[in-house]
């Protein structure tokens, strides 16, 4: 059981992928921004490199860069991987920008199993396809549902099978944009 | 014919003449079936009240794990619309006559979730007709006795033809919309100044 | 399975459990395919509770997010609380202009409440799984003596349930007067209960025969399906938050962890329902325990509410409101097991992405990998050992 340090961990990927780049948010914490195509690749090699042995997917998410005040603004999505290894105690952050026009990301399912329900959740709520995957399903929202709900271009559905979503006569003040494709 | 006349046993004491409605309304006040349905946080009060503290079987509530056998369906919690059809199946699977508590404010209104959630459903009223509100997120056990105590004054009225009394009834009142266990600050009365701690 | 052979020519049933189903935890559907009495296929449904709390997440002010975390996991409210609020702290503190620290008595009554919270919890927990497994008392000693715990909180904080308590910067009140009396009270009460609880059922040879053997995961498998928790240590893996990353004060309480290893004896195996049922029980002597040590380190109140030693509650109004860019991953562990948040802040008063990781998630998971092969009878079973808890799942 040895700990390699984050930086150590972005030289053993970098040697053997060129295209991922080191890169920091806003305030300071690294992750490794992988390029579409490499992902499942670097996936296999952070899981069976036996000085890295990313045995464990603690968490597969994603955010909507719309709206973010980055420069320059970007309308991607990013998946968030979050790697954890119980052999050597240590951890990193992968991410991979989905273009909002081609939403897909390969699987990571063939790695860790674990990946199957995160990668149905984020493609019921971000709308990532995720080619490979078994059983790419909604998962939270029911079948006949509209729109992916956490992009921040999403509109909020008046009914649901003809049932209003607000009450008689009801209006919040200040309350999300309503009016998306009714299911 | 002699007569036994120890108390209790006394021929006024034994025999009762009531119509046949009146009786089957009492057995059902005294007998209300509960389905055993909870959807999120207030089926964990309901699991409570029918623990050892507040122990609702004493009151003739048995839970019960199948529709067909149940009189009463609580509503413990959010209900989103994905599942709204679902309790609407439940319902309909009952018998008649049957009786709906609506319990804490998600199955009452949408509670916290009403403004900013996409998927939770303001108000199980929508797809079943409710008897009983009963405020609270989540409701003490307590508030939810007084509302099964509010809904049998309701059973025991209730005649087999004719029109059923379906008049929302909401424990406490909408005037003591904390069970009245809470005074309702004035937010529109000038606040003294001062005040508000540094707590976020 | 030899019992797979003798069945007729894979004529398979469709059966349907829930999501109105006592024994599911709530409103959990699962979609079972039956060959014979052995299960071929099963298919859980997810979502009938999905009350978009990560969505709330975005719309309201990071305080205002406190109560939403409550609902994530109303039976253990406290730990889902404290999860958020570690989370939003590391987030302020890392703009080096926020300079504030949780003070150290708030400190230990989060320690304390959080481990409190862990006791009811595993008490529904193995109440729920006796339940349903066919022992319907064993649940009602778990409720009963829950109450002892909800008595304490609802002096607290004025809530039995969901409490919002833990707030970003300490906890919202101090301890009331008789606190610490009433709490070593419990202490004592309750650890006798245990002991009639685990003659009751621990040891009971029905349960065990019942619970031995049936839907064992394997330490590898455990890990890569995401296992979290008393679900990960009862495969045998050695692992909690409290120890080996520590948060809060747990560092100075010297956590001990229980693993699985075949409790169960000749019958059972290395991470069997019964193993997990067994760490949660040596869970609660553990956070017994865990109280009376923080109890022990709790220092004197001060007057002020923000004093760094004897209060509870820093300062974080204005930070809150002008927070940094920026994100983090925080995890702590919660009874369901690791409860991860993952916040994206873009500077305005409202986060721009909340994403809450949690045990259940995880467990629900492995639920399809596991079940097949299993009797039909044993698969309320399964649900009860890994403890699901159904918004944790949906949120």
């Amino acid at each position: 059981m040895s700990a390699v340090a984050n930086d150590a961990i972005a030289t053993a990927v970098l040697a053997q992928f060129p295209a991922v780049q080191q890169k920091h948010a806003d305030n300071g914490r690294a992750f490794l921004l992988v390029p579409k195509g490499d992902l499942v690749a670097v996936a296999h090699f952070l899981r069976t490199q036996k000085s890295l042995r990313f045995d464990a997917l603690m968490d597969l998410t994603a955010y909507d860069l719309l709206k973010y005040p980055s420069t320059p603004p970007s309308d991607d999505i990013a998946v968030v991987y979050l790697l954890f290894s119980y052999q050597h105690r240590h951890k990193v952050t992968l991410k991979v920008l989905a273009p909002r026009a081609e939403c897909e990301v390969a699987t990571v399912s063939g790695e860790w199993p674990a990946a199957l329900y995160f990668e149905r959740e984020v493609f019921d709520l971000f709308g990532v396809r995720f080619p490979g995957h078994p059983s790419l399903r909604r998962i939270m929202t029911p079948d006949d549902w509209q729109g992916h709900p956490l992009r921040k271009d999403y509109l909020y559905p008046d009914s649901y099978h003809g049932v209003a979503h607000l009450r008689d006569g009801q209006h919040f003040e200040g309350s999300p944009p309503r009016g998306g494709d009714t299911p | 014919m002699t007569t036994d006349e120890r108390p209790g046993n006394r021929a006024d004491e034994q025999v009762h003449m009531a119509a046949v409605d009146e009786f089957l309304a009492w057995g059902k006040e005294h007998s209300l079936f509960y389905l055993l349905f909870a959807t999120a946080c207030c089926g964990i009060e309901l699991m409570q009240a029918g623990g050892p503290r507040y122990d609702v079987d004493r009151l003739g509530m048995i839970p019960r794990a199948t529709p067909r056998q149940a009189d009463l369906m609580i509503v413990a919690g959010t209900i989103t619309h994905k599942m709204a059809g679902r309790v609407r199946t439940l319902w309909e699977q009952m018998t008649e006559p049957r009786w709906v508590v609506s319990m804490g404010s998600c199955a009452n209104s949408g509670g916290p979730f009403s403004k900013w959630s996409y998927s939770v459903l303001n108000g199980i009223d929508k797809y079943v007709p409710v008897d009983i509100y009963i405020p609270g997120c989540p409701p003490r056990p307590e508030a939810l006795i007084d509302g099964v105590m509010a809904l049998r004054e309701r059973v025991k009225r209730y005649r087999t033809v004719g029109e059923r009394d379906r008049t929302p009834y909401i424990v406490a009142g909408p005037e003591a919309p904390f069970g009245g266990h809470c005074k309702v600050p004035d937010f529109t009365a000038k606040k003294p100044d001062g005040g508000g701690g540094g707590s976020a | 399975m030899t019992i797979e052979a003798s069945t007729p020519s894979g004529e398979r049933m469709t059966l349907n459990m829930g999501p109105h189903h006592p024994a599911t935890h709530g409103v959990l559907r699962i979609v079972v395919e039956s060959d014979g009495e052995v299960v071929a296929t099963c298919t859980p449904d997810h979502g009938y509770l999905h009350r978009s709390i990560e969505k709330i997440g975005e719309c309201v002010e990071w305080p205002m997010f406190v109560p939403y975390t409550d609902r994530v996991d109303y039976v253990c409210a406290m730990n889902a609380n404290l999860a958020y609020c570690i989370a939003a702290e590391k987030l302020l503190q890392s703009d080096p202009a926020n300079t504030f620290v949780v003070p150290r008595r708030g400190e230990c009554i989060r320690v304390l409440v959080a481990e409190l919270n862990r006791i009811s919890s595993h008490l529904v927990a193995v109440g729920a799984m006796a339940m349903d497994v066919g022992a319907y008392t064993p649940f009602l000693h778990g409720i009963a003596q829950r109450e002892g715990v909800n008595d304490i909180f609802e002096k607290l904080c004025g809530q039995r349930l969901t409490y919002n308590y833990v707030t970003i910067g300490g906890v919202a009140y101090d301890l009331y007067d008789t606190a610490i009396d009433e709490i070593r009270r419990f202490l004592d009460q309750f650890e006798r209960e245990m002991v009639r609880f685990n003659k009751l059922v621990t040891t009971n040879t029905i349960f065990r025969d019942r619970c031995a053997s049936v839907a064992t995961v394997s330490a590898a498998e455990a890990i890569a399906w995401g296992l979290v928790g008393p679900n990960l240590r009862g495969s045998g893996v050695d692992f909690d938050l409290r120890r080996d990353e520590p948060y809060g004060i747990y560092g100075e309480l010297g956590v001990q962890v229980p693993v699985g290893q075949a409790f169960a004896g000749r019958k059972g195996s290395v991470g069997d329902a019964y193993d997990r049922y067994v760490v949660r029980l040596l869970e609660i002597l553990e956070s017994i325990r865990l109280c009376r040590a923080v109890l022990e380190l709790l220092p004197p109140a001060a007057a002020k509410a923000n004093d760094p030693i004897g209060g509870w509650q820093a300062d974080v109004g204005k930070q809150v409101k002008r927070p940094p860019k920026g994100e983090v991953h925080v995890r702590t562990e919660a009874p369901r097991g690791e409860m991860g948040y993952f916040l994206v802040s873009d500077g305005t008063k409202a986060l721009f992405r909340v994403r809450c990781r949690t045990g259940s998630f995880t467990a629900a998971g492995i639920f399809h990998h596991v079940m097949r092969g299993i009797f039909l009878a044993d698969v309320v079973a399964v649900i009860g050992s890994f403890d699901i808890v159904v918004p944790e799942i949906d949120r």
